[in-house]
């Protein structure tokens, strides 16, 4: 455990936790960018360039500007800010509690992370796309159509209603 | 305590803090924040499963996290849209105010 990963790890989670508990909904998408950068570190750290580099662009690079984007146009003009955790929050809070405390018991009390270190692999870009466009490349066309429908069907969704009733 | 360990903890850490956002907060936006928290922490699984598993030639864990980004970004799209239309028509984003499937 170096001093580095605990330098991430902590940035990580405490904009994590900021994203999910700040009140002004600006600052939760701001601090989410910062988690998706802090975990595109982790990958940098574990030796995935590429996995690191592609968090970057669709996550920081696009989803966190979407999420702000959706959030500065669903900004309605009264702040509804006295109610911001539903009626049963200690329930949702007990649940994450009880998920994390179970799955924090299996990693400690799993054999798999007492195994030796293997060498670190260097995935190139090269090995990658050869991977993908070989073994891969059934899925590699199924994300490209899911991709285009997703997308199409998200700009159906959101244009304006026409009158139907003419 | 092994590095693996350490990713494994902080994984399931981001996991319950988004499993908590989800499920405590009302707005709708931050819900879908915290869905993507917990993608994020599976990807994060992946990779350091990966690369402190048998055999990390293989390049299987990569490929999983390539195309679980791909999944999380249209996810994201299409629930962002989703709840840009039910602002339109119900002019909240309280999921606990959007109560009726019929407009």
């Amino acid at each position: 455990m170096d001093a580095i990963f605990a330098i991430i790890a902590a940035l990580t989670v405490v904009s994590a936790a900021g994203a999910m508990f700040l009140r002004n909904l600006v600052h939760c998408a701001l601090c989410l960018a910062v988690t998706f950068g802090g975990l595109a570190l982790l990958y940098l750290k574990l030796g995935a360039q590429f996995v690191g580099f592609a968090q970057v662009l669709v996550y920081v690079g696009a989803v966190a500007i979407l999420i702000l984007f959706a959030i500065l146009l669903t900004r309605s003009g009264q702040d509804d800010g006295h109610n911001l955790l539903s009626n049963k929050w200690w329930l949702g809070a007990g649940v994450a509690g009880a998920v994390f405390v179970t799955l924090a018991m299996c990693v400690q009390g799993s054999f798999v992370t007492g195994n030796r270190i293997p060498a670190a692999a260097d995935p190139s870009v090269k090995a990658i796309g050869t991977a993908l466009m070989s073994n891969y490349v059934l899925p590699l066309e199924v994300i490209a159509l899911l991709l285009t429908a997703a997308l199409i069907g998200a700009v159906i969704i959101a244009q304006k209603e026409k009158e139907t009733g003419k | 305590m092994n590095e693996l360990n350490g990713y494994l903890l902080l994984s399931a850490l981001l996991f319950a803090i988004g499993l908590a956002g989800a499920l405590t907060r009302r707005n709708a936006i931050i819900v879908l924040i915290g869905i993507e928290l917990m993608l994020n922490a599976a990807n994060l699984n992946f990779i350091a499963f990966w690369r402190y598993g048998p055999n990390p030639e293989a390049l299987t864990g990569v490929m999983f996290a390539i195309f679980s980004i791909a999944i999380a970004a249209a996810e994201a799209a299409v629930g962002l849209a989703l709840i840009i239309a039910i602002h339109r028509h119900f002019k909240t984003t309280d999921v606990g105010r959007v109560d009726r499937m019929k407009g």
